[in-house]
Formats: structure tokens, C-alpha cells, sequence
């Protein structure tokens, strides 16, 4: 709970920086901020198990932690990624308090107990978010992709706002540990819009997490927004908003399963195919990522489609979470600084190997992690899911994961084979800056490090 | 212990390079892998004396809560393995002194990280263990082809990797679905042992399943008709060096694969299916016997006669006798040696001459004599000639195939007509007859090359001769392994 009043409070300092002129300050603070915030979180770990706040809206127990633990490391990295991102622009402080009330709704959605937290939540994150996509205000596709993503958010909220109401009007009460008791107490007898509320938050969550073919949207907002929004969309945000389909449909809907797995497990289908097939043809880095993403995304909900509410299923989205925000961080880092004359092309990235073979380096093992290869943080990753899913009565879709992640790796490899194969028109070296070469080599070192001792947390969860 | 400093020392003679960037990386490199091959002598002697050493295995704890254990250890036939890739590995490096390659540190690093992930894999006895170290293989031969290959090298190593990388996942599955059939006390285990007794629990739909999850990964990567596709441009395009690291040891990560982490587990699985991958390993080695035959570039053709020797070598062991696998086991060795001497000479060819293709050569003998004889020589060893080390495993395994069907053994031995055929003709073509323009000098050998085919033929005569320490290992070897599928 301390981590989020923190956030929030850094959030009204930055907005005040301007006034007060400590701009150049505001950096250090809201790191430190972030740092207090995660210690905060470190110490709540094992305590204050069960104790909520605000009449039950919003409870940190271990699983809430451990998800704003992810969100805040990666949160951390971002923003000293993000540096010069800042200095760019004139209203650096807007962006500044923007990002950080974005994380006060990510952090939000790990700890809700109740339907109108979740939406505030989701609405904190997002509507930061639209702005941030269209942030470069002169480029006429940032300003699409922020539109689109208004739009599209919007109506992802609409059918979210309108599912919660009908879940009350069946179960008259927001609490999900109280819906979760009445549909034991009324299974037999429960009205047709109860149905129809659930698959509507389903619908809701999908649009949010970009899983297909709800995912229209991803490709278009996330080749148009600056390239670090983009990376803090497809980290953050995409953490935040499977913890919420996790305690939605593994706490709160558990029991009518048989409901909306047929359909989760159709959209988890649709998403490896679309996406893995669509990331395969792209030639701009950008949009291939936003694909790839789409079929992490579909990875993770196997995950909640498995339905084993156990230790396993919760360590194996933890680590997921985890292998995925920070191999991302590294891709969209190396990518932020290849593209710096504007090409987001592939053809940036030749020659690279020789341009700069340490970011090269990097971006192999990133690519090899997302990939899954071992001995990578992606390879146990993937491990998790599949032998969550091995158990249940879907092995087709597993099947179908093993095949379309096969294809993964040729897009994936793509990136290599151009950073080490092909040569470029000018020899010229990448020049990065030594606070974003260090956040690169250290979570480059953290994805292969997780890889090795996948124990360090891959057990953090036993009950 | 000693197995643990087997796989560690290589990895850890791979980081110096790396770091250091020295130019003196060849001799180094040559350095390690001699005494490596040190090492795994030393292992040889050890089991020699008590295979039971326990001294031989190492155990410890990985990830715990899901029964991964670092867990390995020294068989018979692993420990045949182990020597084969000791022991080619120097010539490798040995072969390699006569190219100068670009950033060489990282050339031999990469080979040396080869080394230490293909001990891993002939030692491992935990399933998940096995399958890190199997994928581990891949990434540095990958960046050996992607780098330091030919033309067209970006589009086929691709190629390659995600083929092998296909059939990798699907034995990651049917590993896993093996794993959640164990039951050890009320926990799950990857254990060897475990897993063989979880797939035998395993009624004969669900063998044959996971058969075929797990075989087609070893099928791909041996590679049997018809998942070979990948494997005649990778060989040539890849540089001498990675081709050899290809098809004499990583080759063997298959046939190895099938002996140790298929036929023991799924026993109903391989009778229900075995006959269909045999007709398909048969298929395998006519087919790619006829293709040898009509090939022009010569590394093409070690290539595609690749293709036909494992094709034997998985036929005889899918037939899951004592004399299949046992011969199965013993032509690995040879297969693995003979074909270094093979793409050698190929090397050789191209950088004396200018050109492999087999029409523009002629009359090298007159040329330089010395070389007409180590070739002749490892030319009799890749036909299996009697009192070459090629015969005993060609025989055993002829004799297994024949136990499983006389029709099929029929087909099978064509491989040793045709074989004949393609590897007399090329070298009649190449050697023989009349001189060509393109090759005025073919000029002297150099001495690192005459050092490991003169090397090389000594193992193919002395073992020819005297098979008996090595079959010996493979018979108790095998007659182990045949107690697990029974």
C-alpha cells in the first residue's frame, strides 16, 4: 500500500517541478521514489498477508507484491532508459507525471478486490497512456496511434464497465471474493446476464492485453508511439493487466470455467496463429515486436486457460511476467538507440555486430530469450507454461504453441542474422550513453542470470 | 567429479578465449582440447577398471521444487561418445591451421562451448538436463554457420535452426508429458531411471504418441528421410570446420538420443512404430545413396553419403536387437571418424586446386602420391571394407536389420554397393586418370593436414584390425540398455 501513495505522491511532485524549478532534479526523485516504493513492497512481503484497505477495495498480499515488484523493477529500468526522452521535450514534467500515474493504475490492478478498483485502475493506466502514444506531436502516426488507442481503449472500457454491470445485477456486489460465493451458492440457478457479463469482461481484458482478434489495435499504436512508450506498453501495462485477468478468472470465475474457456481457448488459438504468422512477414522492428507481443500474450492467458489454481500456474505467470517485461526492456533499449536517425526498419540493425558488439550482444541474447532457447529466462518461461497446460484437456493448443513458436524463432533469428550477416551502407559506430548501455548489459545479465536459477524465483508462490 | 571437469573444462577454456582475444587462439585452442581428450582417457581407464566408479557421476540439486537435478554420469556408450568427440575435436582444431579465419578467439570459443554442451549431452541423465544441453548445442554451431560460412549462409543456417529448433520442442513436450507420469514417492522426477518407468507405465496409444513427439527431434537432427532437407546445403555452405562438427559429432546427438532417451522409454511405442521409421530410414539411404552418386561438388557428395550412413545406423537400432544397437553404437565411431578425413579432403581439394567439382579434377596421383593413399585409405573406411573400423559396425548392423526383416536387410545392404560406387567413382575421378588444367600443382601437403589424415588413417586400420576394447564397452553397453527395455 505504501509503494502506491508513494507513486502517487511522486506523480503531484513531478506535476509541481515546473512551478518550483527542480527539473533537473525530478529524475533522481522519482527514482529514489521508485527504489522506496519497491523496499516498501520488499518489506510487506510474507506480513501483511490478507490485510486490505479501504473496506476491502484494494488488498497487497503476496501476489499483489510480487507482481508490483515486477512492475516496479522494470519501472526502474524504463526510466533511466527514458532519460533523454525527458530532455527532448519541452513539457518534460507532463511526461514525467503522466508515466507515473500510469504505474499508480498498473499497481492498482495487482491489488484490487472489488470490480471498481479494477475499472479505476484500468482507467488510471490508461488514459495516461493516449496521450503518451501521441506525445510526438508533429508526427502525424503518433497522433493515429494515440487516437486509435483512445477509441479502442474506450470501447475496451465501455464493455468492461458494462459487464461489471451486469455482474452486479446478478450477485449485487462488486467484491470478487462475494461474486465468487454466490456463484458457488447459485450455480444451478444463475440468470442468462451473469453469462453474458463475464464473457464481456472477458472481451474487455482481451482488448487490453491485445490477445486476437481483439488486437487490431497493437500494431498500429505501438509502431506509432515513441518507441519507449511503446516499450512501456508492452512491459508494464500487459503486466498489469494479466494480473487482473488472472484474479478475475482464477479467484472470481473459477468455478464457471466450462463458460469461457472454449472461448479463451479460441482466442488464445487466434493469437498464436495471427500473431506468430503476421510477426513473421513485418519489416519494421517496431511492429514485429507489437506482434510478438500478441503471442506472448496468448502464452500467458494458457496460463489462466490451464485453470490450475496452484502453486504452479502463479509461479509460471510470475516468471513469465518477469522474462518477458525485461527481455522487452532490452529489445525496445537496443531498438530505441539503433533507430535514433528514424529507421525503425530491420536494415537498422545491420551490421550492428560490428557497429557495437556489445549492444549486439545484448539484443541476441534478448531475441534468444523472447525466442525461448535455453539457457535463457524465455526457455523456463515457456517451460512453465507448457507443463502447466500438459495436464488439461488441451493439448491441441498445446500443440499449436510448440509449432507457432517454432515460427517465432524465425522472426526472432531475423534480427540476429541482420545484426551479424548483413553490412550497412556507412560503417558508423552506434554511440550509447553509459547510463543506457549499463540498464542494457544489466538486464541482458538478469534475463540469463533468472535463466540459469530459475529457482530464484521460480518458487516463490507454495500454497 | 571427473565428469563434471569433462564438461566444465572446455566451457571454461571457451570464456579465456572470449575475453583474452588472442590471436594465438589456434594453438590454445588445440592445447584444451588435448587435454581434454586427456581427461576422457582418464575416464576410459576409470570405467575400464570399475564401472561402477561413483567418482564417474556427479548430482546436485538445480531446480528443486520441479525435480531438475544437475545429474550426470558415465555409461558405456555414453563414455564411447565422450571419446569420439575428445578425440575429434584437436583434429578439428588441427585441421583448421591452414585457414585463417576472422576474430579467431571467437571461432574457437564458440567450438570449445560445442565441445563442453555435446559432453553434456552424451552425459546427462536427467531428462530436462538433457534437453538443455541438446538446445545448448545448437546456439554456437548456429553463430559458427552464420558467421563464418559461405554465400549464402543467412538463408540456410536459418533454415536449419528453426528445423532443428521444430523438432526440439516437440521432444520438449513429450518429455514434459513423460515427467507428469512420474511418480516417485508423490513427486514428480526427471530422472532417467523414473522416466523409463513412467513410459513403460504408458499403454501402447500413449507410447506411440510420445514416440513420435521425441523422435522427430532426433529424426531431424540425424537427419532421416524425409527431414533432411536442411542438412546438404548446411553442410557445404557451413565452414570445413562446423561441417565436420556437424556431421561427426553433433550427428551422433541423434543417433545417441534414440539409444538412451527413446528405446528404453517407450519399448510399446517403438514395435507399434519402429517398422515405419525403419522402411523410412531404408527409403533414407537409397535415395540419398542414388542422389551421391550424381553429385559434382564433392562436399555435396560426403553430404548426401551421410545422409545413407545414418539412415543404416537408424535402421539397425530401431530394430532393437543387441547386434542392431550394438552395431548402431559401433559405426557411430566410425562414421565419425572417417567422415573428418572426408570433408578434409574436400578442404584440401579446394584450397590446392580451386574447385571441388569432382568433372574439373583429375590425375591428383601422379601429383602428389602420399595424398593417394591416406585418401585411398579413408576411402576404403567409408565403404566398410573388411579390416577397416567401417566393417564391424556395417556388419553388426546389417545383421540386426536382418534379424528384424530379411526383405528390409535386402535393401539396406544396397547401401554398401552403392556406396562403393559413389566413393570409388569420385575418387577414380579425382585421382586418377588424366591430369585437368585447373590443377597444374596440386603441390606438397601441408603439415597439419597430412598430421590428422595420417592420424585419422591409423584409426580407421588399428580399429579395423582390432575392434575389441571399444565393441567390448559396446556389447555390456548395450547388453545394459536391452535389460531396461525388456
Amino acid at each position: 500500500m505504501k509503494g502506491l501513495l508513494i507513486l502517487s505522491g511522486l506523480g503531484i511532485i513531478a506535476m509541481l517541478a515546473e512551478i518550483f524549478k527542480f527539473k533537473k532534479l525530478l529524475l533522481p526523485i522519482v527514482l529514489l521514489g521508485i527504489v522506496a516504493a519497491y523496499a516498501t513492497n520488499f518489506m510487506d512481503w510474507n506480513k501483511n498477508f490478507g490485510i486490505s484497505y479501504f473496506n476491502n477495495m484494494i488488498a497487497f498480499d503476496n501476489l499483489a507484491l510480487a507482481f508490483s515488484g515486477i512492475i516496479l523493477v522494470t519501472a526502474f529500468f524504463w526510466f533511466i532508459l527514458a532519460n533523454d526522452y525527458f530532455e527532448e521535450d519541452s513539457n518534460t514534467v507532463d511526461h514525467f507525471a503522466l508515466v507515473l500515474f500510469a504505474l499508480v493504475g498498473a499497481l492498482m490492478l495487482t491489488s484490487f478486490k472489488n470490480m471498481t478498483t479494477l475499472f479505476l485502475g484500468i482507467e488510471i493506466m490508461s488514459i495516461p497512456l493516449y496521450v503518451l502514444a501521441a506525445s510526438k506531436k508533429n508526427d502525424v502516426k503518433s497522433n493515429e496511434a494515440g487516437f486509435k488507442y483512445l477509441i479502442m481503449g474506450s470501447l475496451a472500457s465501455g464493455f468492461l464497465l458494462f459487464g461489471i454491470a451486469l455482474i452486479y445485477g446478478a450477485s449485487g456486489s462488486f467484491d470478487l471474493l462475494e461474486i465468487k460465493s454466490y456463484i458457488t451458492n447459485n450455480v444451478a440457478s444463475m440468470p442468462a446476464f451473469f453469462y453474458v457479463g463475464v464473457v464481456m469482461l472477458l472481451i474487455a481484458m482481451c482488448f487490453k492485453v491485445s490477445a486476437a482478434p481483439f488486437h487490431f489495435w497493437a500494431p498500429d499504436v505501438y509502431q506509432g508511439s515513441p518507441t519507449l512508450i511503446t516499450a512501456l506498453m508492452s512491459t508494464i501495462v500487459k503486466t498489469a493487466a494479466f494480473v487482473a485477468i488472472l484474479k478475475l478468472f482464477m479467484v472470481s470465475f473459477s468455478n464457471i470455467s466450462q463458460l469461457w474457456s472454449a472461448t479463451l481457448a479460441v482466442i488464445i488459438a487466434l493469437s498464436l496463429i495471427i500473431s506468430n504468422f503476421s510477426a513473421a512477414m513485418q519489416s519494421n522492428v517496431k511492429r514485429m515486436l507489437a506482434y510478438s507481443s500478441i503471442s506472448h500474450a496468448a502464452f500467458m492467458l494458457m496460463v489462466v486457460l490451464a485453470n490450475v489454481r496452484s502453486s504452479l500456474s502463479v509461479n509460471a505467470l510470475v516468471f513469465y511476467s518477469l522474462a518477458y517485461s525485461i527481455g522487452s526492456i532490452v529489445a525496445f533499449g537496443v531498438l530505441y538507440n539503433v533507430s535514433r536517425k528514424g529507421n525503425e526498419g530491420i536494415e537498422a540493425f545491420n551490421g550492428l555486430g560490428k557497429r557495437n558488439p556489445l549492444l549486439a550482444m545484448c539484443m541476441s541474447v534478448a531475441m534468444l530469450s523472447l525466442a525461448g532457447i535455453p539457457v535463457t529466462s524465455g526457455f523456463f518461461a515457456k517451460y512453465f507454461v507448457f507443463t502447466t497446460m500438459i495436464g488439461t484437456g488441451y493439448k491441441w493448443l498445446l500443440i499449436l504453441a510448440v509449432t507457432t513458436s517454432a515460427i517465432g524463432v524465425y522472426y526472432y533469428l531475423k534480427i540476429i542474422i541482420a545484426m551479424y550477416f548483413k553490412s550497412s551502407d556507412g560503417e558508423e559506430v552506434v554511440v550509447v550513453e553509459k547510463s543506457q548501455t549499463l540498464v542494457i548489459v544489466l538486464t541482458t545479465v538478469i534475463t540469463l542470470v533468472i535463466g540459469i536459477l530459475p529457482n530464484l524465483i521460480g518458487n516463490m508462490f507454495e500454497f | 567429479m571427473l565428469t563434471l571437469l569433462l564438461i566444465a573444462f572446455p566451457f571454461l577454456g571457451a570464456l579465456i578465449l572470449f575475453f583474452s582475444k588472442t590471436s594465438a587462439a589456434k594453438t590454445i585452442a588445440l592445447g584444451i582440447t588435448l587435454v581434454e581428450f586427456i581427461i576422457s582417457l582418464g575416464l576410459f581407464f576409470l570405467y575400464k577398471h570399475n564401472p561402477d566408479n561413483c567418482q564417474l557421476s556427479f548430482e546436485k540439486d538445480w531446480v528443486s521444487n520441479l525435480g531438475i537435478r544437475f545429474d550426470i554420469g558415465i555409461d558405456g556408450i555414453g563414455l564411447l561418445l565422450c571419446l569420439l568427440t575428445t578425440f575429434l575435436l584437436p583434429l578439428i582444431v588441427l585441421s583448421s591451421f591452414k585457414n585463417e579465419y576472422e576474430k579467431p578467439f571467437n571461432f574457437y570459443g564458440l567450438m570449445l562451448v560445442m565441445q563442453s554442451a555435446l559432453l553434456g549431452v552424451f552425459t546427462a541423465n536427467d531428462g530436462f538436463l538433457f534437453y538443455v544441453f541438446w538446445e545448448l548445442a545448437l546456439i554456437p554451431i548456429y553463430f559458427i554457420c552464420l558467421l563464418w560460412g559461405g554465400e549464402d549462409r543467412g538463408r540456410i543456417t536459418f533454415k536449419f535452426f528453426v528445423y532443428t529448433l521444430f523438432g526440439s520442442l516437440f521432444m520438449l513436450v513429450g518429455l514434459i508429458y513423460l515427467y507428469n507420469h512420474t511418480n516417485v514417492n508423490g513427486l514428480k522426477s526427471w530422472n532417467i531411471i523414473d522416466l523409463y518407468n513412467a513410459g513403460h507405465a504408458l499403454n501402447a496409444t500413449q507410447q506411440s504418441a510420445v514416440f513420435w513427439l521425441i523422435f522427430i527431434a532426433f529424426a531431424i537432427k540425424m537427419p532421416i528421410f524425409p527431414f533432411h532437407t536442411w542438412q546438404p546445403n548446411t553442410y557445404v555452405n557451413a565452414p570445413t570446420q562446423g561441417t565436420m562438427l556437424l556431421s561427426g559429432i553433433m550427428l551422433k546427438m541423434g543417433t545417441f538420443g534414440v539409444i538412451k532417451w527413446l528405446l528404453p522409454v517407450v519399448p510399446l511405442g517403438v514395435e507399434e512404430w519402429g517398422g515405419t521409421a525403419i522402411i523410412l530410414s531404408v527409403i533414407g539411404i537409397i535415395y540419398a545413396s542414388c542422389i551421391a552418386i550424381v553429385q559434382k561438388d564433392y562436399k555435396r557428395l560426403i553430404a548426401y553419403s551421410s545422409i545413407a550412413h545414418v539412415g543404416l545406423i537408424s535402421a539397425g537400432m530401431l530394430a532393437m536387437n543387441q547386434q542392431g544397437i550394438q552395431g548402431a553404437v559401433m559405426q557411430m565411431l566410425a562414421h565419425g571418424v572417417s567422415v573428418i578425413g572426408l570433408f578434409l579432403i574436400a578442404d584440401i581439394l579446394l584450397r590446392h586446386t580451386g574447385t571441388r567439382d569432382i568433372d574439373k579434377l583429375g590425375g591428383i596421383r601422379s601429383m602428389n602420391g602420399n595424398f593417394a593413399v591416406l585418401f585411398l585409405i579413408i576411402v576404403m573406411g567409408a565403404v566398410a571394407l573388411p579390416l577397416t573400423n567401417g566393417f564391424v559396425g556395417e556388419f553388426l548392423l546389417i545383421n540386426g536389420v536382418y534379424q528384424f526383416s530379411p526383405t528390409l536387410a535386402l535393401f539396406a545392404g544396397l547401401t554398401i554397393i552403392l556406396g562403393a560406387v559413389y566413393m570409388l567413382r569420385s575418387y577414380q575421378k579425382i585421382m586418377l586418370g588424366e591430369r585437368t588444367d585447373s590443377n597444374v600443382a596440386f603441390g606438397a601437403l601441408a603439415g597439419s593436414d597430412k598430421a590428422v589424415l595420417i592420424i585419422v588413417c591409423i584409426v580407421i586400420v588399428t580399429f579395423g584390425v582390432y575392434p575389441k576394447p571399444l565393441n567390448d564397452i559396446a556389447e555390456e553397453g548395450v547388453k545394459q540398455l536391452l535389460t531396461y527395455i525388456k
